[in-house]
């Protein structure tokens, strides 16, 4: 049977907890995590340039790092990466192929937790939670 | 009429379903391949026959790769309401387009189609000999030529009444096929994972196109269900996620959909739709969220957001409308400049007028087309465009009075109607199902 997916760590990156009154403080999620997965994904240097600009870099690197998997990331991004490859491989691998299969997501702002179960993040709120 | 000389013309010779839909597609392919959709355009209705101006056969070739509401693209070589007019078109169309495709090196075969009418074999060999006075110094190879030309003769849209003679004949060099071989190979019949509300093939991939999806886009679907309408975009190169409140359906638990099927099995989830067609790269993933309450962090993520939400039920508390309003409040949030938004909107058609489609002051119309479900109910494929940036006081702009006084009385109308018409679809789906 096939091994069990995960989230992703682009994912990770987007996700906010929408808490009531945490705002802009519900963003990173803290990850604790109980199983991890790598699975490779094909290399694709155009969509990897593509997503960097979009990703709050700082966050991602430290994500990368919770689990284990900084793979020698930059804390800052340089100029040119568009064309250093390798720093392009290094960026898809934290990306796409480290992947939280069982854990939990924490806002950092309220403590309130989210589970990921087979790989899928469970955001949803309570009517009294959630923002209005 | 004068056409601008460095445009070329091009017949498309499309199918005859969902026809609504069809221009719409064709336009947005268009201007995703740097082409322009000119008011020169030679559209009649329902006919399958097309005449486009296209500024290069990249862009034609291009536009066939995605649509799957066209069979083919044919150079326009000539063509006229009879024999004497196609012979006359044909003689007074440029030696030098000409030449390339009919020197002595080259290999061809010409071919005939015709609609609503069958010809005899006698019959089609005439009018494929009449064409003798073109100057092709090839050779014919049936079997494998450099170049197919077809005469086409268009015979009108009605079987009970077929005229003697055609309507129109055109003449041209067959460039290429469009890929409506898609909806067999992603037909819904042959997928691993499928739900009640599983959409037909040709129809996803149609929502694709409307939504311009591209290579190296992120599309998200905030009513993923199955999975069905992220096939499409990660079958053209997009990388798909999707949210869905319903945590069997996202973890491909609970009861099948599929006859003689009790449970459904660890393989069945939306990874695995995309597996079955070499398309796992393109997953991103899936989460469990209410779309009215997202949990994204600011910023422009979504190429397009692609969904069909007529699946899910309304409760109490939550209208119809309402979800509208977020939807579009959720597209022009997330959306990039330019992204697009496609969503079905339930009609009940006695009463639908155009002014109940939900608006919003980032967000252009692009188009919306009716897919009937019954006599009375009726979908539309509604598909916006991101022209605006979303700034806070956009998602009051349906409260306040004065500046948006036109948006306040259809609100309530809004409210009425879709009320009124989930309530009718559930009926006839209940009578539909007894």
């Amino acid at each position: 049977m096939r091994a069990q997916a995960g989230m992703k760590l682009l994912t990770h990156n987007l996700l906010s907890s929408h808490v009531r009154g945490v705002g802009p403080r519900g963003f990173p999620l803290r990850i604790q995590a109980t199983e991890i997965r790598v699975s490779p994904v094909d290399f694709n240097p155009d969509f990897v340039t593509r997503m960097i600009p979009k990703m709050e870099w700082t966050a991602l690197v430290e994500a990368a790092e919770s689990l284990g998997h900084l793979s020698e990331l930059p804390r800052q991004l340089k100029e040119g990466y568009e064309k250093d490859e390798d720093f392009l491989r290094k960026v898809h691998h934290v990306l796409l192929e480290v992947e939280v299969v069982e854990g939990t997501l924490q806002c950092p702002e309220s403590g309130r937790l989210f589970p990921i179960s087979r790989g899928i993040p469970n955001m949803l709120l309570s009517d009294d939670e959630a923002t209005s | 009429m004068a056409l601008p000389s460095t445009l070329n013309r091009y017949l498309l010779l499309l199918a005859q379903e969902h026809l609504e839909f069809r221009l719409p597609e064709i336009k947005s392919l268009l201007s995703l391949f740097g082409g322009r959709f000119s008011s020169h355009q030679e559209i009649h209705g329902n006919s399958p026959f097309w005449i486009l101006s296209i500024p290069s056969e990249d862009i034609a070739r291009n536009l066939m790769k995605r649509t799957v509401c066209a069979k083919s693209i044919f150079e326009l070589w000539g063509h006229g309401k009879s024999p004497e007019e196609l012979y006359n078109s044909l003689k007074s169309y440029p030696m030098e387009k000409m030449a390339p495709f009919l020197h002595s090196d080259t290999t061809y075969k010409i071919k005939i189609h015709t609609f609503n009418k069958t010809l005899t074999q006698e019959e089609k060999v005439k009018r494929i000999d009449a064409l003798e006075f073109l100057p092709f110094e090839g050779k014919v190879n049936l079997k494998d030529p450099q170049h197919v030309f077809s005469i086409l003769e268009d015979y009108g849209l009605d079987p009970n009444h077929i005229p003697e003679k055609p309507l129109n004949i055109y003449f041209g060099r067959w460039i290429a096929d469009g890929q409506r071989e898609l909806i067999e190979s992603y037909s819904v019949k042959k997928r691993h994972f499928i739900g009640n509300t599983s959409m037909d093939a040709g129809l996803s991939f149609i929502m694709a196109n409307h939504g311009k999806v591209k290579e190296n886009d992120i599309v998200f679907d905030p009513f993923v269900g199955t999975g069905g309408l992220l096939i499409p975009s990660a079958h053209f190169g997009a990388y798909v996620c999707g949210t869905d409140i319903d945590y069997n359906t996202i973890h491909g638990l609970g009861k099948a959909s599929r006859k003689n099927q009790k449970w459904r099995g660890p393989d069945e989830n939306i990874k695995a739709n995309l597996r079955q067609y070499g398309l796992e790269k393109y997953y991103l993933d899936v989460l469990i969220a209410d779309a009215s309450k997202p949990s994204w962090r600011k910023g422009l993520f979504f190429d397009a957001i692609i969904t069909d939400q007529s699946h899910i039920p309304v409760s109490f508390n939550y209208h119809l409308s309402d979800m509208f309003i977020d939807l579009l409040n959720f597209a022009a949030e997330t959306l990039v400049l330019g992204g697009r938004l496609v969503y079905w909107l339930p009609v009940y058609i006695p009463e639908y007028m155009e002014e109940i489609i939900p608006r919003h002051p980032c967000l252009k119309l692009i188009s919306n087309c009716e897919q009937r479900l019954s006599s009375h109910t009726a979908r539309r494929l509604i598909t916006m465009e991101k022209v605006k940036d979303f700034e806070d006081q956009d998602q009051y702009s349906h409260l306040l009075d004065n500046q948006f006084l036109p948006y306040k009385g259809l609100n309530s109308f809004r409210e009425k109607y879709f009320s009124g018409v989930t309530k009718r679809i559930a009926k006839e789906e209940k009578s539909s199902q007894e």
